[in-house]
């Protein structure tokens, strides 16, 4: 996971597929924004398949995660400079 | 006699060049068939990298140490790194895929590379993962787990190796 798993995070799901995580994301967020695949956040890249969902939570940013053997994971780590960068994308 | 290969024009006159991009490698009949498409696609004059978790490297390592099939090993998360931020052009790609987590690598590397994209899904759920495979590229399926004879026929197929009876 690189970076990201030097950052503290919170999973929101684990060992899912990517529809379930973006899935999760269009039902329980109501800001979100859809990124291309190779989007860089935390200094990772977003591995997945379009249309890839971010949602925003408060000050959080929550985002799918891939690993080749272990599936998506769907994290939340708080920052408020990475949910402004977000929306400046607009 | 090797043939052209696909995607790569006989007069193309730069080197060429293949990245397979390996998954998680808990399915056998991958390390198997990397190490046979790499050493196919060498034998084309096709300088072969391939990429994948500190697993693969290390299977790769142990099974062929002195690297007749696969002389270039890389980080999976390097190579995706390369490929997204434009540092790394192969002149092919052949994404393994038996999970939805390869797929999503192989969806990556199609909307970041403009290189003919190979997918080969194999494993239990190979049909089943080879319907989200919705973007352009030449699926090779074949449900094999333990045995690659059937998905090695396909590449055979797919790539123009297939041995001639005449």
């Amino acid at each position: 996971m690189g970076c990201i798993e030097e950052l503290k995070y919170e999973t929101i799901l684990a060992h899912a597929s990517f529809k379930e995580c973006r899935d999760y994301v269009k039902e329980h967020f109501m800001e979100r924004f859809e990124v291309e695949p190779g989007f860089k956040i935390f200094d990772s890249y977003i591995i997945g398949i379009p249309p890839i969902l971010v949602g925003i939570d408060g000050e959080s940013v929550v985002f799918p995660y891939t690993k080749p053997c272990h599936g998506t994971f769907l994290l939340r780590i708080e920052c408020p400079e990475e949910v402004e960068r977000l929306r400046r994308r607009r | 006699m090797d043939t052209a290969l696909p995607g790569e024009g006989a007069s193309t006159p730069v080197q060429k060049t293949a990245l397979l991009l390996l998954g998680c490698p808990e399915v056998p009949v991958q390390m198997g068939i990397a190490l046979y498409l790499a050493g196919r696609l060498e034998k084309t004059g096709t300088e072969v990298s391939v990429a994948g978790n500190p697993s693969v490297i290390q299977l790769i390592r142990v099974s062929d140490p002195d690297r007749h099939y696969i002389r270039r090993v890389m980080n999976l998360e390097r190579a995706m790194a390369d490929l997204i931020e434009g540092r790394l052009h192969p002149g092919l790609t052949v994404a393994f895929a038996h999970n939805d987590a390869g797929i999503s690598y192989a969806a990556t590397v199609r909307h970041v590379s403009g290189s003919p994209l190979y997918l080969i899904i194999f494993g239990k759920e190979a049909e089943a993962i080879a319907g989200l495979a919705e973007f352009e590229c030449t699926k090779i399926v074949e449900r094999a787990v333990h045995n690659p004879v059937q998905l090695k026929k396909k590449i055979d197929e797919v790539f123009g190796w297939v041995a001639s009876r005449s």
